[in-house]
């Protein structure tokens, strides 16, 4: 495998390489702009209005306005990123990771207490082809 | 001259923020993981440490991705805590040692190590989360602190080996520095956790262990380790790692363990915590 192929081999996991920081730039720092209280009003006033002050794809519109986290990942968003917009929510890292793990908020704080989740099965994503 | 003489590495999450600010530190989730600290409260207190240099990272607040900076060092008089969307954290402002910062950056570039010098900055809980840690919740920080902020967000980050070798760099430096400072560094991060995507909650805790074991004992093995590795072993916030080795890099290869703790979880992360003197 290359060096690209390890990389993309580690299941349910994106790279924050050049290519996706490249392609998120403006989907970033749309997130980045809900650091300050007046744009985030601005925001939750009108979305699809606001979101039109940064030239996003018409894929990445979709994900934000339909909350769709591991999509905007795969679009190039960063977590630190999204996060922002999570907040804007109301959302902490957990809320957030439960989301994106398709857990409901119970069972993925119970999986974290328990120790998380487990390496064992989780280091490639042929260990995830045979997951229910 | 100044002398380097002591390093503490601590994760830094969120949480333990909001934990504390919001008076939630003696709940039954959260009591495990400030008691881990309580030794390293009163060793601090103790020690008296004039400046400590903080290594951490920025989470989108000071920078974004129009200026990405490997290394950021932190020369102003001081920094503000940052507004990462809920307000600024009500703790002290961080006072610095602007002749002590400048000293180090102007010592390290010499040595080819090509940072980046800052004047203003504010500073998020990758800073913030360590101070309160090892000094609870004071009215004013009781040491100078120069931030020393490491990319570890856009790929890659500084491998391993570089931040070793940047630490010595810095121990170089301080101990150049015409004074009688007593510094201590902070090597904050980590350990293994992954917040984004499907794989987030991963915790690897054999990692952790065997990481802590080589820190304390074989530190410089622990300069081989390759992102990939930390990637997939440690989940892709585990990569901040690399910032432990700055640390570790500064200190004494023979530096002696004082302290060590490890509590999973504190939100979506392993929290690991060393505290280690030099010798010599």
């Amino acid at each position: 495998m290359t060096e690209q192929e390890k990389y993309d081999d580690i299941p349910g996991t994106t790279l924050f390489d050049a290519a996706k920081s490249r392609a998120g730039y403006h989907l970033n720092m749309f997130c980045m702009s809900l650091m300050d209280d007046a744009n985030r009003k601005a925001f939750k006033a009108d979305e699809a209005k606001y979101l039109d002050r940064f030239p996003m794809s018409p894929e990445q519109r979709e994900a934000v306005l339909k909350r769709q986290w591991n999509r905007m990942l795969e679009l190039g968003g960063n977590i630190y990123y999204t996060s922002k917009l999570g907040a804007t929510d109301g959302l902490s890292f957990q809320n957030l990771a439960a989301l994106m793990t398709g857990s409901t908020q119970e069972s993925y704080a119970k999986m974290m207490i328990e120790g998380g989740r487990p390496i064992t099965g989780n280091r490639s994503k042929s260990e995830w082809k045979n997951r229910g | 001259m100044a002398k380097l003489i002591a390093g503490v590495a601590t994760s830094h999450v969120p949480a333990i923020a909001a934990a504390l600010d919001n008076g939630k530190s003696g709940e039954p989730y959260w009591q495990p993981l400030f008691k881990g600290y309580e030794f390293s409260k009163k060793w601090i207190a103790d020690l008296k440490p004039d400046v400590v240099i903080l290594v951490y990272n920025d989470h989108a607040s000071a920078f974004s991705l129009e200026i990405i900076p490997t290394f950021a060092l932190g020369c102003a008089e001081e920094f503000p805590p940052a507004d990462e969307g809920w307000g600024p954290r009500k703790v002290p402002v961080v006072k610095g040692n602007p002749d002590l910062a400048w000293h180090i950056a102007q010592s390290t570039i010499l040595d080819e190590f090509d940072i980046t010098i800052v004047n203003k900055m504010p500073v998020d809980h990758g800073l913030t989360v360590p101070l309160s840690l090892m000094c609870g919740q004071p009215k004013e920080w009781p040491f100078q602190v120069i931030p020393l902020c490491v990319n570890v967000i856009q790929y890659p980050p500084p491998t391993g080996h570089r931040c070793w070798n940047f630490g010595k760099a810095i121990r170089k430096a301080v101990e150049s520095f015409p004074g009688d400072q007593r510094v201590v560094i902070f090597g904050t991060g980590g350990m293994s956790h992954q917040l984004q995507g499907p794989r987030a909650g991963l915790i690897n805790s054999t990692f952790d262990k065997n990481f802590l074991d080589r820190f304390s004992a074989d530190p410089e093995s622990l300069t081989k380790i390759q992102h990939l590795e930390y990637v997939r072993e440690a989940g892709s916030e585990g990569i901040e790692l690399v910032m432990w080795l700055i640390m570790r890099g500064a200190l004494d290869i023979d530096a002696k363990e004082i302290y060590r703790f490890y509590h999973v979880p504190a939100s979506n992360t392993a929290v690991g915590h060393m505290i280690l003197e030099n010798r010599h």
